[in-house]
């Protein structure tokens, strides 16, 4: 293994998945070893799980401000996405509406869905998101017509951070009676959620992303709303999505759930001083950029792109030191094209490449944020000193993109 | 890492003939800043022989490795041995390469061509242009 750095591990890479809490594997031990019935069986041993079941939504729907019946258990924020959308499509076709109103830096989960619904004829408009990262509620109010079925629109995006102004955007959409949904897959246990007072109604959430397991989410949804099965099988979440329950998972999620929305305000001060403090730090590396709003953010987001590199061997290199990161250059994809965030609010694909999210979790110290800033700054340097558009941007041969 | 070999990463980590040579008597660029690579190779010949390669390389692991390794495969070697030299010989020499990443190989290929090529036409010697890639008009190393 790489030890190049006396065996470091700054690990912050928390948009992508987190670390588990101690409370939340310990409330799962007893269902992976103990109570292992069926919740949809009637003896005793089925029973046991079933309450458990009962209690764990009701736990969740507390976190949300929203009652557990509105809660159907999903196999995490996709399948939450995709089943809230292809819902309000159904319910909306019904009507003869067939426009969805949703932003050009939505997740894949979000994005890829609107694309197969367009296919069937569905008429998508993409909001413009700004170099800040930023939708407003008036962009909404604007893209609304007498056709429109949906409004999805992400809480937090989950590369650059940007945190969009949901209850008004939901305000506006119950004002005209068209359906809202938001995927708050990288905002559950991070910032301060009510389903009923920020006017949702549907929301996405994964439980990996606040320290639960993986394979788990939830999708809200309103009393009222008719959802469409995305899995046909047995008569699990009230006939809403088949398969039996991933009994230790959930209970894993409504800990984690608690425990990280118990300790938002502690969380978020700590959070957003390093933040802050990385902010400024990378700020200091010349032809860098901060990406999104610089504070309406989420308290652990942190991306820039630094121009005349490439972002995986930043993060190849910063691997060597001891610290997981992410990118979204294209080669980290797999794909020729950089993140579509990125293009979404502006950077063109030279500096799109060169880009670093750093996502921290309340476990990073401030000691570890010191040692991060100084590292990027040495791999930056190191990276560009052998970069040919480095060379040709310094020697003036090019124009800088990034003043 | 598992997602590159030893080799690629040893390549990676201590890129071999970084740099730049000035008077370089071939100089190659090739690829796009869109697409996330360029390389840039610099050839010193003397008598037929490269007697120094170096290159700069923005880019990806696998783009820095390909080119130290291509470098490495065509140091002291004669300009006909090394005009000869295929992506496929770079990703064997590397111990492979993922496939997505396998078109850093081919500009590392190119490359060295481009500024073999550079090299013929300051010295006015006549070449066989199919040999040479036209990356003007390819699209492949990227689509946008």
């Amino acid at each position: 293994m790489n030890c190049l750095n006396g065996c470091r591990n700054i690990y912050i890479d928390n948009a992508a998945t987190t670390k588990m809490s101690k409370s939340a594997i310990n409330a799962m031990l007893p269902y992976l070893d103990g109570i292992y019935g069926n919740p949809s069986s009637l003896h005793s041993e089925g029973q046991k799980a079933a309450e458990a079941l009962v209690g764990a939504r009701e736990r969740i729907a507390k976190c949300l401000g929203c009652t557990s019946r509105d809660l159907t258990f999903t196999s995490g924020g996709s399948e939450a996405d995709n089943q809230a959308i292809v819902s309000a499509a159904r319910i909306g076709e019904k009507k003869g509406k067939k426009h969805i109103v949703s932003t050009a830096f939505e997740h894949h989960a979000v994005l890829h869905t609107l694309e197969r619904l367009k296919k069937e004829g569905f008429e998508i408009t993409l909001l413009d998101v700004h170099e800040n990262g930023l939708v407003t509620p008036e962009q909404v109010a604007e893209a609304i017509r007498p056709d429109t079925c949906l409004v999805t629109v992400m809480y937090a995006n989950n590369e650059i951070g940007t945190i969009q102004p949901i209850a008004e955007i939901g305000a506006i959409c119950r004002e005209r009676g068209v359906l809202f949904h938001t995927d708050a897959v990288q905002a559950v246990g991070h910032l301060k959620i009510n389903v009923t007072e920020q006017n949702i109604d549907m929301l996405s959430l994964s439980a990996h992303k606040f320290h639960g397991p993986k394979g788990i989410g939830v999708l809200y949804a309103r009393k009222g709303i008719p959802l469409t099965n995305l899995i046909e099988g047995g008569a699990q979440e009230r006939g809403k999505r088949a398969g039996t329950e991933n009994i230790p998972a959930i209970m894993g999620m409504a800990t984690a759930l608690e425990e990280a929305c118990e300790n938002i305000d502690k969380n978020t001060k700590k959070l957003t001083a390093l933040r802050d403090r990385l902010i400024s730090g990378l700020s200091e590396i010349p032809h860098s950029i901060l990406n999104g709003d610089a504070k309406k953010r989420l308290p652990g987001n942190v991306n820039f792109c630094f121009e005349g590199i490439e972002g995986e061997s930043l993060l190849l290199l910063l691997d060597d030191k001891g610290i997981c990161a992410s990118s979204g250059s294209a080669c980290t994809s797999g794909s020729l094209d950089p993140s579509h965030v990125l293009l979404a609010i502006g950077r063109v694909h030279d500096i799109a490449h060169g880009s670093l999210r750093l996502s921290l979790s309340e476990e990073n110290t401030e000691e570890e944020i010191e040692y991060t800033i100084g590292a990027v700054k040495e791999v930056v340097e190191y990276l560009r000193s052998i970069s040919p558009i480095w060379r040709d941007l310094s020697s003036g041969k090019k124009k800088f993109i990034i003043k | 890492m598992a997602l590159y070999s030893e080799k690629v990463m040893d390549h990676f980590r201590n890129p071999r003939n970084v740099g730049v040579i000035e008077n370089a008597d071939g100089v190659g660029e090739v690829g796009n800043a869109k697409c996330g690579d360029i390389m840039k190779i610099y050839l010193k010949i003397e008598n037929d022989i490269i007697v120094d390669v170096k290159f700069e390389t923005f880019g990806c692991g696998s783009a820095i490795a390909s080119s130290s390794m291509a470098t490495e495969l065509i140091k002291g070697k004669p300009v006909s041995q090394a005009l000869e030299l295929t992506n496929k010989a770079v990703v064997e020499a590397l111990d492979g390469l993922p496939a997505h990443k396998l078109h850093c190989s081919v500009l590392a290929e190119e490359a060295i061509k481009a500024a073999l090529k550079d090299y013929y036409d300051k010295n006015g010697i006549e070449y066989d242009r199919s040999l040479f890639p036209d990356c003007a008009s390819c699209g492949h190393c990227c689509e946008i």
